[in-house]
């Protein structure tokens, strides 16, 4: 069976009508990953066995002729910091090289109850921390458009899996942009819900107020079924959310006519590419013609989104990161002769340079006499941020920006200067530290062939709208 | 925050001590001269009045609640009845152990810790 742009529907209702078996779909997708994983990177641990059980069940309830659930048979693949039991999670790290998790992510936990196959762990920025993808403590990830250039990051092979049709969805994770970057510079949709739609239990903390799980797909539709089957209250998180979830599937069809949607002059001033502007006023432009009203907001704390969010975040990974001391699971130096030096060694030897400068700047922004100028500082301008948006939503029903200010670059290219790095962040970042949702749709492609994203952010658990805007806007785009 | 923001020797040696983490003689000047970028950076958010805006810790004390009900009542959602009797499914020992580094079955073995 053909494996390339598959859909989860499509892919499901082969293994329903038994026009292929599930395990033969999931070889197919092993046999792509073997001959063209090799030059891309993007898988760390492959899952065959759990991958060929599953698929022996689906294929079981389609031979009774029973109904398969939703993602019956549908071959998936997981972001490293996603903990699967008794498959080996590293978080990109060497600190966890020979970690095997005792139990899963809630959110991987709700795919297979939902049928999905899951065929191995996707590699990723150590600890989530990156925009490339080239922090990986294993292997960089190379963009499987243009095999010179990152992916983006930090969630680099769940976007490439996908984009090279060696994964039909995959999961990652975003805290500052980490699903919507590399989905936009690797050309395919990728979904960060709001704060609290989805559990977080058995994602590996880098920032717990940042956080999130979301779906990267071929399509929207896909996007939307993958969060209807994961979000809801779990009781293993308390941060997650009571709050109904809308069949998001269903509503996709609502149609877009009358939406107001806001485009902020802060995300389109200076510093956005040419091709990236030209592309997203593109788009823009076609969600006018499908009836929406475009009206002029102003977001204007956007500026200090990065600072505010480069202290908050590496505080809060500061405190998270604590628990790798070599104790009671991942790496222990073997250099260690007294306590400390088992601590000290071991953080040193088993986390890479981008992790070890994230965790001294958030030390030094939590430190006595630093607190109140660093860390209470940027959660005031947290404060000032999130009233941006609300007030924003007064106006408008969404927000239309740039999801990066540049297509991919190349690997190495910004490798040198962290604070460049950073900066790659600038229009994904707000939406973590408000909570809003954001999703990166594809919409066009620069003259040399490079994927351009456009971004919709939407109120607080308005995952709906975003939905119904970027699957009217892909319709329309074709 | 410092007008000048900059960091010094001892500021890195002090909070790799804080971070457990012993950088090698080749990290520290790197770490100096990283540190002293970003933060020089991240000092622009003293342009901003922040005297009567309260700190946001976090989202899901905002959205996602009952903006009727105060304090902890909003979480009522989230709270779980104690167990008075015997215990909650937990994870089994061996289970937990399976990762040590270092274990003599019953607990987790660690260096001395020696007297400095």
């Amino acid at each position: 069976m053909d494996v390339k742009n598959l859909t989860i529907a499509n892919a499901r209702s082969a293994v329903q009508e038994r026009k292929t078996s599930a395990a033969a779909l999931a070889e197919s997708f092993y046999t792509k990953i073997a001959s063209d994983d090799p030059k891309i990177g993007a898988y760390l641990t492959l899952s065959k066995d759990r991958a060929l059980e599953q698929a022996a069940r689906m294929d079981a309830l389609a031979a009774k002729g029973e109904t398969l659930p939703p993602l019956g048979g549908v071959p998936v693949g997981i972001k490293d910091v996603l903990v699967t039991r008794g498959l080996r999670t590293t978080a990109g790290s060497k600190i966890l090289e020979s970690y095997i998790p005792p139990n899963d992510c809630t959110a991987v936990a709700r795919l297979e109850v939902a049928g999905a196959v899951i065929l191995g762990k996707l590699n990723c920025d150590e600890f989530a921390m990156g925009s490339s993808n080239e922090n990986s403590a294993y292997k960089p990830v190379r963009n499987p458009r243009d095999l010179e250039r990152v992916p983006g990051g930090s969630s680099g092979g769940s976007a490439a899996a996908v984009a090279a049709g060696m994964a039909v969805a995959t999961l990652g994770s975003d805290t500052g942009g980490s699903i919507r970057q590399p989905a936009s510079f690797c050309g395919v949709v990728g979904l960060k819900p709001t704060y609290g739609r989805v559990s977080r239990y058995g994602l590996i903390a880098f920032a717990s107020s940042l956080d999130h799980i979301g779906p990267f797909a071929n399509t929207v539709e896909d996007a939307a079924l993958v969060l209807r089957t994961m979000a809801g209250r779990d009781p293993m998180d308390s941060t997650s959310a009571d709050v109904p979830v809308p069949d998001y599937v269903a509503e996709l069809g609502k149609g877009v006519r009358g939406l107001r949607i806001g485009v902020a002059k802060e995300y389109f001033a200076e510093g956005l590419d040419t091709e990236v502007r030209a592309s997203v006023e593109a788009a823009i432009q076609t969600l006018a013609s499908l009836g929406c009203e475009v009206v002029p907001v102003s977001l204007p704390h956007t500026e200090y989104a990065i600072p505010a969010y480069y202290i908050v975040a590496t505080a809060e990974a500061s405190a998270n990161l604590a628990r790798f001391d070599g104790v009671r699971y991942g790496l222990r130096s073997k250099e260690a002769r007294t306590l400390s030096d088992m601590y000290r060694k071991t953080r040193d030897e088993g986390f890479g340079p981008e992790v070890k400068r994230r965790i001294m700047l958030g030390t030094y922004a939590l430190s006595t006499g630093y607190y109140d100028a660093y860390y209470l500082k940027a959660q005031r301008v947290r404060t000032l941020l999130t009233r941006d948006f609300e007030n924003a939503f007064q106006k408008v029903d969404a927000i239309v920006t740039p999801t990066s200010p540049t297509a991919a670059f190349k690997l190495g290219e910004k490798s040198d200067d962290p604070l460049a790095m950073y900066l790659a962040d600038i229009y994904t970042v707000t939406a973590n530290l408000a909570g809003i949702p954001g999703i990166s749709v594809p919409c066009g492609d620069t003259k040399s062939g490079l994927p351009i994203g456009l971004q919709i952010f939407g109120r607080h658990f308005d995952e709906s709208t975003i939905l119904r805007l970027a699957h009217a806007y892909e319709q329309a785009r074709g | 925050m410092s007008a000048s923001g900059k960091v010094t020797d001892k500021d890195v040696a002090y909070v790799a001590e804080l971070a457990n983490l012993e950088l090698t003689e080749e990290e520290k000047p790197r770490m100096l001269r990283d540190l002293n970028s970003i933060l020089g950076y991240i000092d622009r958010l003293n342009e901003l009045d922040t005297k009567d805006v309260p700190p946001m810790a976090q989202v899901s004390d905002r959205f996602g609640v009952d903006p009727n009900k105060a304090g902890s009542e909003r979480f009522e959602y989230a709270r779980r009845e104690d167990v008075t009797e015997g215990l909650r499914k937990s994870l089994p020992h061996d289970t937990a152990l399976a990762n040590a580094p270092e274990s003599d079955g019953t607990f987790f073995k660690v260096p001395k810790v020696i007297e400095k």
